[in-house]
């Protein structure tokens, strides 16, 4: 039925000019799609359209004679005429640019924005000579700062609802908003209530004109002195895409790139300034070793001093030599691009001969299972009017960009979202269904999801209703998408992967969209360093044989993972320790177990570009060159997407990239790596590992990038979980992170530092009666292993009987709670 | 038809000084019109006002059975929405029309539900009305408590709720998107038609039918008399009776109800039924026919009926019923600033031409009255009037949503095209214009007949 398909063009004319449009497509991006470019400020088309600037205006005749219309508001249709360029168009255009103009300042010389202003170039392009206008401007106090990192200048303001659309569409944080009327509206915040909002700094981006500007960046550059390397952010896995900016090699802002298939333009806060940590004070610009307070060199000193490259690295190599496969450990692996990865897989497994690697830190899944699953990309986690299943952390927090797009797929494109997280996160009120599952129990509920008769009792705290209509929701066939990480650190992740196995057998086609959190660490896992895991998502049982030739002490057994390193380490079985950018102190979920670890091993080598908590007990630390703009390489993000990270600056002092480090060390250990440029790493990968091909061909480099798929891991068949026994006196502990934290990166941009939030206990409103407090009270939170005292809040969020806290903030402890090896963990919680 | 007997339909009880008590309403044919109307279907009432050609009296003049019928089949809830936002200057018959027959418009408002099918009516009553609010408030509690508003309205099935909703104090709400938005408490802005036409899209995007009171307070005297009776009332194309409020240098101003087509300007600022013509006998300047955003009429406008055609083709509308009139000591550019000045103050600031034009506008014209205008200033208005609406002309090209922008330029029009000598004497120089405004209305001073043209 051909002939009653829908037409899959719409024939139009523009300036007299016969073109092609698409079905539904706004006028204005038609034009641009075929060379006709309208002016705009208002309209960005990843937001609504509103037709509030008017400088679109052109005429349209749609059958009727030409008339006026806003061109992003006005769908084509058939035999459309658009005049861009007649009389009319342009009287009208040029009296909406006079008007822009009358109240603008003309501070272009001392804006922040001049040299990329649409306002400006337009005026420069179509403009008149001089202004006809002789009053006195609108006047407002400039700039006043609306959040820790957003100035305002109201005067500058054009009042296009870019920013204000933001807030409200996309971010959904509506914090800023018009106020007052006429020519005296003004873009401001709510008295006292500041646009702390975690994507506040895409207002900036998007500004038309230089109203908004971000404190990290004001007055530290003129557009044309930039130059900029498109490339991506390593801050967490989401891998949006960025352009790096620099000038006079250093680099002064980071934007977003719109990569359709991933993070639309949009960056969170935290990877758009985490720019500033890459020339911060603390930098490392030489490795270090220890010494005494002259600086000398000194095994027993209790500092760091400086060295040079041969004698840190010969001390590690003679360390690492002395220990011996069995005896060394190498935590982290995350901060590193896909080829650093490939080296020091290749340096620990290939030259050392040791398995005891790790880059996730037991704050994420089993590498077998995030691999060995059916993986979902974004956009299939996004499908209009799919289903999806959030087993994993609130992505508003630990994924910013994978929030946003989650976050329309839900309220524009009508997905269901189901939650199984052990309390409300960012996404719950857009939730479909919520049922938050008693930690260390969500496999118990998944059972009862796909089971075939309705469940009768509440099961792992969910109500049977609640089930019900979750099972009705999963069953609705429509596509299924979990998005799976750690729901929270204080349970194991046994219930976790069980609740995915079972929904993997419970509902045929559903897909699993990874939600590890940590910059590359999907790379990390691709290139093997996890234990028992060879480059190219296979395992060493697997293909051991193939990687012989190539890594001569390939290990025959699988090694311990992050916490059997650490556990040895603390009982002296593992004698050298290495932290690949890893900073255990902050980042393991059992403080305790991991500085007793740190202060026990004889030899600690930290790889980082600071000396972080856990590099400060180090014996050397070594000195590299950061991943987002300091060396050429490819990151991996959460659905297995490789695109390209490029260097725009040189990194600090004798800064080095972390393949380099790995290929030295190997010469000191009297192997040799055999890798000499990033391009040869590729393609030593792509001939072991098939997958990786397109990085051999340079096929990932476009904007964005190439998906991998394939490999050969399989989930490891497991018994069913414990479910941990309660008490009725005790809560159990849920600990989360917050986007903002202790993390070393974000510790380390000054405009950002601060911005973690601390912690308090929360505990569900009707549990306040129970405890005998009340909100605000100071209260003690004991688990097993220790205790620490803090402040109790109430939040319905949370699940009757459950405690939140947050996780590595700088007022409690919350770590030393933890136990890496407990299903759950139950705290007490008194009043003092 | 003289003068002496005119038809009164709507401000019938305006002398009954109960009339906005229930009491008083009923003992005057009040609620027969609902009960009639219930008595028959839906469908038979929605025939009959559309036979009766009721013109939307909001200033649009759409006929009120057609609107209506815009609403999108077996699409539910629908709403209705009673626009009495009424804030232009000179305009305050809908005020009257609330504070002393309020359960008249209840009337029609149930009427128009039963008609349309909506299960809830909003009644937007603007801020400043603080006596029409309570006038309506009161009433409709009475309304409630006697059963004819709520759950099974006089024993049928029929139920209504009645919500009212007072305004914030922003004459755009008076545009019907701006008022659904402000309803929906958001920002009084207006909304882009298409796509969103209330009748499709309106209140919580579901259809709406948006009224104005004095349209609404026609219908239960249409279905008492009959749609017959009424078509006996005004012009071929305007039906029934119009009220018109008449304010400015006039001995009586007020608010007066008088059939359409058949009088003229001419009875209702002279005659002493009604406006009683100009205060101290002064001769008529201008007047402006119908609310602040219509083209001026003079003198030899004064014998047009007051009917939507015939008004229309001279050049200006009947619009909000608003007559202002302006003896021949009024300052023209004086007069045309105030005009300006309020469109500056009310434009929501949403679309760029009107938020910084009307202002741009209404500061040159400050200067030029402040005595620091020069002559090219006039130019400039007119310039920047032509900038928010493109081809200066009548009825105004849009370049925003709504017309408020271009209404702030037809009272510059007006003022420059006549009263050009007046400009001329603020900015002590012959005023060249570059602009040609095209308009019926838009004309320059009646040449004076040469003397002895034997004519």
């Amino acid at each position: 039925m051909s002939d009653t398909a829908a037409p899959t063009t719409v024939a139009i004319t523009v300036n007299g000019v016969a073109v092609e449009a698409k079905p539904g497509e706004l006028v204005i991006d038609a034009c641009e799609r075929n060379g006709v470019y309208i002016p705009r400020f208002c309209y960005h088309s990843r937001m609504r359209a509103v037709g509030m600037c008017r400088m679109c205006l052109v005429e349209i005749d749609g059958g009727r004679g030409p008339a006026l219309q806003p061109s992003c508001m006005v769908s084509v249709s058939p035999d459309m005429k658009v005049f861009t360029e007649s009389p009319v168009t342009k009287k009208a255009q040029d009296g909406i640019l006079e008007f822009l103009l009358i109240n603008h300042p003309l501070d272009c010389p001392v804006c922040d924005k001049g040299g990329e202003c649409p306002l400006q170039d337009q005026t420069m392009a179509y403009g008149p000579g001089e202004s006809r206008f002789v009053e006195e401007k609108r006047h407002f106090e400039k700039p006043i700062p609306i959040s820790d990192l957003v100035y305002l200048d109201r005067e500058r303001c054009i009042l296009c609802d870019r920013c204000t659309r933001f807030a409200k569409e996309v971010a959904g944080d509506p914090l800023i908003h018009f106020q007052g009327r006429g020519n005296l509206t003004e873009v401001n915040t709510f008295p006292d209530d500041p646009f702390s909002s975690y994507f506040s700094g895409n207002t900036v981006q998007i500004c038309p004109v230089g109203a908004l500007t971000a404190k990290p960046y004001r007055f530290k550059a003129r557009p044309w002195d930039l130059e900029e390397v498109e490339s991506t952010s390593v801050v967490d896995s989401v891998g949006s895409r960025i352009s790096v900016q620099s000038s006079r090699d250093r680099v002064l802002r980071f934007v977003g790139v719109d990569s359709d298939p991933v993070n639309w333009g949009w960056l969170t806060d935290k990877e758009r300034f985490s720019f500033e940590a890459l020339d911060h004070e603390g930098r490392l610009g030489g490795p270090l070793m220890r010494g005494n307070a002259l600086g000398k060199l000194d095994a027993k000193g209790d500092q760091l001093v400086r060295a040079t490259w041969a004698q840190a690295l010969g001390a590690a190599a003679s360390a690492l030599t002395e220990a011996g496969p069995s005896r060394v450990g190498v935590l982290g692996g995350a901060r590193l691009t896909n080829e650093a990865a490939y080296a020091w897989a290749k340096l620990t497994k290939g030259v050392l001969g040791t398995d005891n690697v790790d880059a996730q830190l037991a704050d994420g899944l089993p590498a077998d299972v995030v691999l060995g699953l059916p993986r979902a990309t974004i956009d299939e986690a996004c499908t209009p009017g799919g289903v999806i299943v959030l087993l994993g952390p609130d992505p508003k927090e630990e994924l910013g960009a994978l929030y946003l797009r989650l976050r329309h797929a839900v309220i524009e494109d009508r997905a269901t979202l189901i939650e199984l997280t052990p309390r409300s996160t960012g996404l719950s009120k857009f939730a479909a269904h919520r049922l938050h599952p008693r930690p260390g129990e969500v496999g118990e509920l998944a059972t009862a999801l796909v089971a075939d008769v309705a469940p009768t009792r509440a099961i792992a705290g969910v109500e049977p209703a609640a089930i019900a209509a979750a099972t009705a929701a999963l069953r609705s066939g429509k596509p299924v998408t979990v998005i799976l990480g750690r729901t929270s650190l204080a349970e194991g992740t046994d219930a976790i992967v069980e609740a995915a196995l079972t929904l993997r057998d419970g509902f045929p086609g559903v897909k699993f969209l990874s939600a590890l959190r940590r910059g590359n660490v999907h790379g990390a896992l691709d290139m093997g360093l996890s234990p028992g895991l060879l480059p190219g998502r296979t395992t060493l049982a697997a293909s051991r044989a193939a990687f012989v030739d190539a890594w001569p002490n390939v290990p025959t057994a699988t090694g311990l993972d992050a916490t059997g390193i650490l556990e040895a380490a603390a009982s002296g079985r593992i004698t050298t320790l290495v932290l690949l950018g890893a900073d255990p102190l902050r980042d393991f979920p059992d403080a305790a177990l991991a500085k007793k670890a740190l202060e026990t091993v004889e030899m600690l080598i930290a790889v980082d570009l600071f000396v972080t908590d856990s590099g400060r007990l180090a014996d050397v630390v070594l000195a590299a060159a950061a991943s987002s703009s300091e060396v050429d390489g490819s990151f991996t993000n959460l659905e297995g997407r490789v695109t390209a990270v490029r260097q725009k600056v040189t990194p600090p002092g004798t800064a080095r990239a972390d393949w380099m480090i790995a290929a030295e060390l190997a010469t000191r250990l009297g192997g040799d790596l055999g890798l000499e440029s990033v391009e040869q790493i590729r393609a030593e990968l792509a001939a072991l590992s098939r997958i990786h091909e397109p990085l051999a061909t340079g096929a990932f480099g476009d904007r964005d990038g190439v998906l991998i798929t394939g490999g050969s891991v399989t989930v490891a068949p497991r018994e069913r979980a414990v479910v941990p026994k309660s008490d009725a006196y005790s809560y159990r502990l849920i600990a989360t992170r917050s986007m903002y934290d202790l993390g070393t990166v974000l510790q380390h941009s000054s405009s950002s530092a601060h911005l973690a939030p601390g912690t308090a206990v929360l505990l569900h409103p009707l549990d306040f009666d129970q405890l005998g407090v009340e909100a605000g009270a100071r209260v003690k939170v004991s688990a097993a292993k220790a205790s620490l005292h803090t402040i109790v809040h109430p939040d319905a969020g949370v699940p009757r009987g459950s405690a939140a806290m947050l996780f590595n903030q700088p007022d409690a402890d919350v770590g030393g709670l933890l136990d890496a090896r407990a299903a759950a963990i139950d705290v007490r919680v008194e009043r003092v | 038809m003289t003068m002496n007997d005119v038809p009164k339909i709507i401000t019938s009880r305006f002398d009954q000084g109960d009339a906005h008590t229930l009491d008083g309403y009923r003992r005057t044919h009040g609620y027969e019109g609902l009960a009639a109307a219930l008595e028959k279907t839906p469908q038979q009432v929605a025939d009959e006002v559309k036979a009766a050609s009721l013109l939307g009296r909001g200033g649009a003049g759409f006929p009120a059975g057609i609107k209506w019928t815009l609403a999108p089949a077996n699409v539910w809830p629908r709403y209705l929405v009673v626009n009495g936002d009424e804030s232009e200057p000179g305009t305050y018959k809908d005020r009257m029309l609330l504070e002393r027959d309020p359960h008249q418009l209840i009337e029609g408002v149930l009427i128009a539900c039963y008609a349309v099918g909506c299960g809830q009516a909003f009644l937007y009553i603007r801020g400043e009305m603080a006596h029409a609010q309570e006038r309506m408030a009161a009433a409709l509690n009475e309304a409630y408590a006697a059963g004819f508003v709520g759950k099974n309205i006089l024993g049928t099935d029929f139920s209504v709720d009645v919500v009212l909703h007072w305004g914030a104090g922003a004459y755009i709400v008076g545009e019907e998107t701006a008022l659904i938005e402000s309803l929906e408490g958001n920002r009084g802005m207006p909304r882009l038609k298409p796509p969103f036409f209330p009748a499709a899209k309106g209140l919580y995007m579901q259809p709406t039918i948006v009224n104005n009171v004095e349209t609404l307070s026609n219908l239960p005297w249409i279905i008492r008399n009959g749609v017959d009776e009424w078509n006996k009332l005004g012009a071929e194309t305007s039906k029934g009776t119009r009220v018109f409020a008449v304010s400015g240098h006039v001995n009586n101003p007020g608010v007066f109800e008088v059939e359409f087509g058949v009088t003229t300007f001419r009875d209702i600022i002279f005659d002493p039924k009604f406006a009683g013509g100009i205060r101290g006998g002064k001769a008529l300047k201008a007047f402006i026919p119908g609310g602040a955003s219509a083209p001026w009429f003079y003198e030899e406008h004064l014998d047009l009926p007051l009917e939507k055609v015939a008004i229309d083709r001279a050049g200006s509308m009947l619009g909000s019923g608003a007559i202002v009139v302006m003896d021949e000591d009024t300052d023209m550019v004086k007069a045309a600033l105030r005009l300006v000045r309020f469109f500056a103050r009310e434009s929501c600031g949403k679309c760029t031409p009107c938020r910084e034009g009307t202002t741009w506008m209404e500061k040159i014209m400050q200067r030029i009255l402040d005595g620091h205008g020069r002559p090219e200033d006039v130019a400039l208005l007119m310039d920047t009037a032509d900038n928010i609406s493109v081809d200066f002309m009548w009825p105004p090209r849009m370049t925003t949503i709504c017309p408020l922008g271009q209404s702030a330029t037809t009272p510059i029009a007006s003022a420059v095209m006549r009263f050009k000598d007046e400009f001329e004497r603020y900015v002590g120089g012959p005023i060249e214009l570059n602009v040609t405004v095209k308009g019926a209305a838009f004309i320059g001073p009646p040449t004076r007949k040469k003397e002895g043209s034997g004519v």
